[in-house]
């Protein structure tokens, strides 16, 4: 084999088709298991902030188990374990619809929303609650001090660990090559196994890595710099 | 009968899932993914300390290759740099490096870069005046930075030292990849020996993980706890603990 060479790879139609799916995979993962993740954060939240007896033990459970157990761990207990046990017809659906795939999302958003909650709730902890007594002897109802008062300020002091947390769910989406979907560093080592440019493709493939990573930090960074800029400008 | 199952596959396995096939062959088991994450903090340890001088120092061609490395570390997946030093670390060494020893190296690595960021948080935290005061009263550089600013910036850091361990010991699972023969490795084994049971091996596997690293948190959290009461002084001793700021910095795997 000659030396250092990326042409070889990029100029490629069929190595570029392949990084291009697994981008593409890795972005369906990371958005499908971002947004099942918030969504079930926020739930997690109202949950706990509720007046619910049940309920602050159940989240505290999730979280805990969430948190404490290995992500790859859970995506195995979910991929090899759970699937295993679900009902025929569901199986049978789930292996015609990228089953890797799905097991994927579900496994990184759960875990994902663990954190995502505990970001949230200190963020709103951090909110004096002097606040929603001012707000409430301005007029406002629960609700509304919530939405215009308590929830601007606790989102805004949630957002770095949030964008810390997003960046880490990009990277996790790697894991989902322990279950078998075929996103980008499966890529990589398929591309590997057929080029025998190891230097070249790992090369290319940290470097898309990076740059994602950079461009959420990039982007998470702006929108606190707005969320301070619109904080102060009031 | 799902706890049978698992009562029977704990009471069968218990030795291969503690310390894999030991006797017979390489150590495993839950005993190697606690030598493997206490050797990469004991090893990363001093490499952290290293990196958040050379990244707070004034020489900009010590700080840049530096900063460098940590933000590529901090940017990439820990499965890219596996396959990196699964591929690096036998072509550097020309030897046939076991899988133990490759997971090793990328967890020093991985750990290093990012407790080097708590280390320089602990240290610029700490304020400009400590170092001052220091060089005032005749220290070097490096000895206001051994006797004044690392002895504080190290105390404060106990709890995230232990949460790094933590993520640590989460993060051998990924050795999983390159077959090195941890508990993960060892709990598929035992799922290969049984076929019938994945959801009641992979819950065993979990169960464990959960006891280890809650265990864990649990004595960070308090050894936190304390240091926040010592450090507030005698004043403030009778503030309940719940107002301290938690600031443990954790990193997620």
């Amino acid at each position: 084999m000659s030396g250092f060479d990326l042409s070889a790879i990029l100029s490629n139609p069929e190595f570029r088709l392949m990084l291009l799916h697994g981008v593409e995979m890795t972005f369906i993962i990371y958005v499908g298991s971002w947004v099942l993740a918030m969504t079930l954060a926020i739930l997690l939240l109202c949950l706990r902030i509720s007046p619910l007896r049940f309920a602050d033990p159940v989240v505290k459970a999730y979280v805990s188990y969430h948190r404490n157990v290995p992500t790859l761990v859970q995506l195995m207990l979910w991929y090899f374990g759970i699937y295993t046990l679900m009902p025929d017809a569901l199986t049978g659906w789930l292996a015609n619809h990228n089953a890797e795939a799905i097991f994927a999302v579900i496994g990184l958003g759960l875990c994902q929303a663990a954190y995502f909650s505990e970001d949230l709730r200190s963020g709103l902890r951090a909110v004096s609650p002097g606040q929603m007594e001012a707000a409430k002897a301005l007029g406002h109802g629960y609700v509304s001090a919530m939405r215009f008062v308590i929830m601007p300020q606790g989102v805004r002091n949630a957002l770095p660990p949030l964008i810390n947390h997003s960046v880490s769910l990009f990277k996790n989406s790697s894991l989902a090559i322990v279950v078998g979907a075929s996103e980008l560093t499966h890529a990589i080592k398929e591309i590997e196994n057929v080029s025998f440019r190891t230097f070249e493709i790992y090369l290319i493939g940290t470097l898309i890595y990076l740059f994602f990573s950079l461009l959420i930090m990039g982007a998470g960074a702006i929108i606190s710099m707005r969320a301070d800029a619109s904080m102060r400008a009031r | 009968m799902m706890i049978q199952d698992i009562v029977n596959i704990i009471k069968d396995y218990w030795l291969l899932l503690l310390i894999g096939q030991y006797p017979n062959g390489p150590l495993g088991g839950l005993v190697n993914t606690l030598v493997l994450s206490a050797l990469a903090i004991a090893l990363a340890f001093p490499l952290s300390i290293l990196f958040a001088l050379a990244r707070l120092s004034t020489f900009a061609i010590v700080r840049w290759p530096v900063t460098a490395l940590v933000y590529v570390t901090r940017g990439v997946p820990l499965l890219m740099l596996i396959l990196w030093c699964y591929f690096l670390v036998p072509l550097w060494t020309g030897a046939d490096v076991p899988s133990f020893w490759i997971m090793l190296v990328t967890l020093v690595i991985y750990a290093g870069a990012f407790l080097s960021e708590v280390v320089r948080a602990g240290i610029v935290s700490l304020g400009p005046g400590q170092m001052d005061a220091a060089r005032a009263l005749g220290h070097s550089y490096m000895g206001a930075m051994r006797y004044v600013i690392l002895p504080q910036a190290l105390y404060n850091m106990i709890p995230s030292m232990i949460s790094t361990f933590v993520s640590t010991i989460k993060d051998t699972t990924l050795g999983y990849v390159i077959n090195v023969p941890d508990l993960t490795f060892a709990a598929s084994q035992v799922n290969n020996q049984l076929l019938t049971q994945p959801f009641q091996v992979f819950l065993v596997l979990a169960l464990v993980y959960y006891v280890l690293c809650w265990t864990l948190t649990f004595v960070a959290n308090s050894v936190e706890k304390r240091i926040s009461r010592r450090r507030a002084g005698p004043v403030n001793a009778r503030l309940p603990a719940e107002s301290l700021p938690l600031k443990t910095l954790t990193e997620q795997l």
